[in-house]
């Protein structure tokens, strides 16, 4: 299990957890990126940029 | 289908993987299509070096560098959908506008005012209320309503401040009096997969901002609209927004070129595989080239 750098919460991650897979902490709702899988590492997700979307 | 080099045949392009590129990056795997994820932050190119795609599956969050990236692959006549002329249309609300309005479809009456000044008299002739919206943008962030002139001049004040010459024109539009919904179409190739209503209290009702989403009967006209408005754009997959007005009008509102399909999917169920249907249409244009 590991825990949000945010909040240290334990985060839930993915059966199969992919670099750069995009989670959210169940207990602060922070966006966090797995910036490494072996071993897993999570980091706050980059901020929301002006152009992005859909 | 095979690579010419042994490498992945087909790149998903995307800075980061949200639930929809994981379903996609899972579609291709089911059917054994050598795939991978490329980066976005770590792509470059160049115009002498080929990649080694056969065909890319565009879904750079970013609208800027989605488009340069299309641009880019598509140099060397890879198959990358959605293509670089799709998302800056789409990326684009003015240019999106007038490709609708060029193709005839049924919009509310939109202006862009390029001053402040003209943006006001735009507004008269449009009416008041109506609503301002940022050129680029998505999920409903900075679409604000304009109930009067006052307000409107305030608000303007702010957009003349902004600090690129593109966020400091105007997009205007009517305020169409709706229901508290509008409807969702994705398009694939041409083929409408489906719709949904995105049900929320206010104007926006944008599924990022807590919008539900429900299953919505596809009817002729939803078909027509959508599948037209996708062409109308040049988008191989298309979410294009509708809203319906009470005097019963169905209008156009914007095409949506890198589409998120979360909602979408959990409303309609099993009886739409929008992944795969989104992979396979890249596939047989991959198998073509």
């Amino acid at each position: 299990m590991n825990n949000c750098p945010v909040c240290e919460i334990p985060v839930a991650m993915p059966a199969a957890p992919r670099l750069s897979e995009i989670l959210e902490c169940g207990d602060c709702r922070s966006e966090l990126e797995i910036v490494a899988t072996d071993p897993l590492l999570l980091a706050v997700a980059p901020e929301v940029e002006e152009d992005w979307g859909e | 289908m095979t690579a010419r080099t042994g490498a992945p045949v087909i790149a998903l392009l995307a800075s980061q993987l949200r639930a929809d590129d994981k379903r996609l990056l899972e579609a291709l795997e089911r059917r054994r299509i050598g795939c991978e994820h490329a980066d976005t932050r770590a792509f470059w190119g160049d115009p002498a070096t080929p990649p080694h795609w056969r065909g890319v599956l565009n879904r750079e969050i970013g609208q800027v560098r989605a488009a340069y990236a299309a641009r880019t692959l598509e140099l060397f006549g890879v198959p990358v959908v959605n293509s670089a002329e799709a998302i800056e249309v789409c990326g684009d609300k003015w240019r999106c506008t007038l490709a609708l309005a060029g193709a005839g479809l049924p919009l509310p009456r939109t202006a862009l005012g390029l001053t402040t000044e003209s943006a006001l008299a735009a507004l008269d002739a449009i009416g008041y209320p109506a609503v301002i919206k940022p050129l680029t943008g998505s999920w409903g962030r900075l679409i604000a309503e304009l109930p009067d002139r006052r307000t409107a001049e305030s608000f303007l004040e702010y957009v003349a401040d902004r600090s690129s010459p593109q966020a400091r024109l105007a997009y205007l539009q009517e305020l169409i009096d709706k229901p508290s919904r509008d409807i969702r179409a994705i398009v694939v190739g041409g083929e409408l997969l489906g719709a949904t209503y995105r049900i929320g209290p206010g104007l926006r009702t944008n599924v990022a901002l807590g919008a539900r989403t429900e299953a919505c009967v596809e009817t002729p006209e939803i078909t027509k609209l959508a599948t037209a408005a996708a062409a109308a754009v040049g988008a191989d997959i298309a979410g294009v927004d509708l809203i319906e007005s009470r005097d019963g009008r169905l209008l156009v509102l914007e095409v949506n070129h890198r589409v998120e399909f979360s909602g979408f999917q959990a409303a309609v169920g099993d009886r739409v595989d929008v992944a795969g249907r989104i992979v396979d249409h890249l596939v047989a244009m991959a198998v073509q080239w």
